[in-house]
């Protein structure tokens, strides 16, 4: 793979990853880490302070195929459909097949009744490498400016 | 709009709460005055989280700001976050280290103890302008609170005739933070949730064990608590305050199919979790307590659940909204592999708790059904009518009633009609 296609498929990645949040194939959207991967949200407050508390953390793939399950058959949550707005992806580095990356986005959420919120804007910071051709995640950190959770943090960011 | 003399009480044993209580913007303005400016201790902080001289942090107690600070001679003090001069808000940070409090807009100077010490062209300039000659800056101080720590926890009072933070803790509720603030804590960190509800309906919330296995679907899922678990609540003598408490693995899989049979699916075997590395109880007090909801009249909250740790004050932003400052914590003499395991094991709770997050929805479901129906009444029956008593089981919401009968007669409302 050529470095420049390599870039093009890191960042249609992030790209893969706010779609199938927002349509909800959250099970697929597991399949965009690898087995070891890590998922963690930190509040931006947490991060400036020196505080090692997430809003979300889940340091494996098996926790993230359960926090998944949880939202499916344990949660209630508040009615909405998420829509991610993804800025420009940097790669500030992609020595030896290890791509780190940082984007911006912001989240929206709308109610059943068609009122919509600005519900978080975060910062990614993440660790991509390729498995099988693919790239996948071995880290993701989002880290929340909106970290005055309106309601609660239930699907993905 | 009604105030509080004018809410209805159908009967006096508590049963009843009128929903206007929740809605009503003068009853509103009425509970600053009376409760959080009452004769009430408010949580501020936790003395961990102002070691140095100098340390302070920023609170709200209800909706009044305010400026929490460590002094030069280690006592812990607290003020109004407001300049005695023009009102401005004194310190903007959450948190940080300051030697004096200095105004941004007119640099107006106060001390660690609330002093003022320094203005600005004091006596002018060239001998023109500045304050009166009679002026002494000793005469002004930030409008401060009476503070009391118990056992590291912080808390303040507007009162003057307030009783000691001890008697008002009482003997059950020093037990209960006794047990978990044991040894010193070490701060964890932070999370923060708006959930768009009146206050009291989150007090309500945390005095009602009943909820915990209805409305959190992921303890019944998974099997983590059940209400047919041991447990129970105890409260203090004056039924302000409350604790539920439950201990891990004191059902079976048979109890539980009896007792929620004829409901929606509630309690289901069929589901487990790959990682339970988040259920594990690291066993670390005398008893087997695996849950401690401890509810502190009128703005804190300290949780055990297994074995993540913290304290969720109460800070409101009117009739229909409030703020949960959640602050965790585990123990100075943890290692890495417990601090992780107290980390992961927050994922059960907070704002993306997956035992937690739906209290905030059923808070804003009943604040939004309610606006209109303000004449009418919350039905509080489970657990038993009457007295208010400590019962050893957790189908019941019997401390609701108890915080509302403190309330009552914090509120200064005229007796009941006749008993129900």
């Amino acid at each position: 793979m050529t470095k420049l296609s390599a870039r093009d498929a890191v960042a249609s990645l992030l790209a893969e990853y706010v779609h199938l949040i927002d349509e909800d194939r959250l099970e697929d959207w597991i399949e965009l880490f690898v087995e070891d991967g890590t998922y963690n949200i930190l509040s931006r407050e947490n991060v400036d302070a020196g505080y090692p508390l997430e809003l979300m953390s889940c340091n494996s793939k098996d926790m993230l195929r359960d926090r998944i399950l949880s939202l499916r058959e344990a949660n209630l949550y508040n009615l909405h459909h998420a829509k991610h707005v993804l800025g420009a992806v940097a790669v500030l580095d992609s020595t030896d097949g290890v791509w780190t990356l940082q984007a911006n986005c912001s989240v929206y959420q709308t109610n059943r009744q068609g009122r919509t919120d600005l519900f978080a804007v975060a910062t990614y910071r993440d660790t991509v490498v390729f498995e099988d051709g693919a790239p996948r995640f071995k880290d993701k950190v989002v880290v929340v400016d909106t970290f005055a959770v309106a309601r609660m943090l239930s699907t993905p960011i | 709009m009604a105030t509080a003399m004018s809410l209805e009480w159908p009967v006096d044993d508590f049963t009843r709460i009128p929903f206007a209580a929740y809605h009503d913007d003068e009853v509103y303005v009425e509970e600053q005055e009376r409760i959080f400016r009452g004769p009430t201790w408010c949580y501020l902080g936790l003395e961990a989280e102002i070691p140095n001289a100098g340390d302070f942090v920023t609170t709200l107690v209800g909706d009044t700001p305010i400026l929490l600070n460590r002094q030069h001679d280690g006592a812990v003090s607290a003020f109004i976050n407001r300049c005695m001069h023009r009102g401005t808000l004194l310190e903007r940070e959450c948190r940080g280290n300051a030697s004096m409090h200095t105004c941004l807009y007119h640099q107006w100077s106060y001390d660690l103890g609330g002093q003022l010490r320094a203005i600005p062209f004091m006596r002018g300039h060239n001998g023109e302008g500045g304050m009166p000659a009679d002026f002494e800056p000793s005469s002004i101080s930030l409008d401060s609170m009476h503070v009391d720590v118990y056992n590291g926890v912080i808390f303040g009072s507007f009162s003057d005739s307030v009783e000691p933070l001890v008697d008002y803790l009482g003997p059950t509720v020093r037990a209960d933070i006794d047990r978990i603030f044991n040894r010193p804590i070490k701060l964890l960190g932070y999370q923060r949730q708006r959930i768009f509800g009146n206050w009291k309906l989150y007090n309500d919330n945390v005095r009602d064990p009943n909820h915990g296995a209805l409305l959190h679907m992921f303890h019944a899922t998974f099997g983590l608590y059940r209400p047919t678990q041991t447990g129970g609540i105890r409260m203090d003598e004056r039924h302000r305050h409350s604790t539920s408490y439950s201990a891990m693995g004191t059902s079976d899989d048979e109890d539980d199919a009896k007792a929620f049979a004829d409901t929606k699916k509630v309690f289901d075997e069929g589901f487990h979790l790959r990682d339970e590395s988040m259920l594990q109880y690291v066993k670390e007090y005398p008893d087997d307590v695996s849950l401690i909801i401890l509810s502190v009249f009128p703005n804190l909250v300290v949780q055990q659940i297994t074995n993540s740790l913290c304290t969720r004050q109460i800070q409101t932003v009117g009739p229909g909204e409030l703020e949960l400052y959640w602050t965790y914590f585990g123990y100075e003499d943890d290692d890495e592999e417990m601090t992780r395991h107290r980390l992961n094991q927050a994922n059960l709770v907070g704002p993306g708790g997956l035992i937690s997050m739906e209290d905030g929805e059923a808070v804003e479901l009943v604040q939004r059904a309610v606006l209109r129906e303000q004449d009418q009444h919350a039905f509080v029956e489970i657990g038993g009518k009457g007295d208010i008593v400590d019962q050893e089981y957790l189908v019941t919401e019997m401390p609701i009633r108890g915080f509302w009968s403190y309330y009552y007669e914090l509120m200064g409302i005229e007796p009941a009609a006749e008993a129900g």
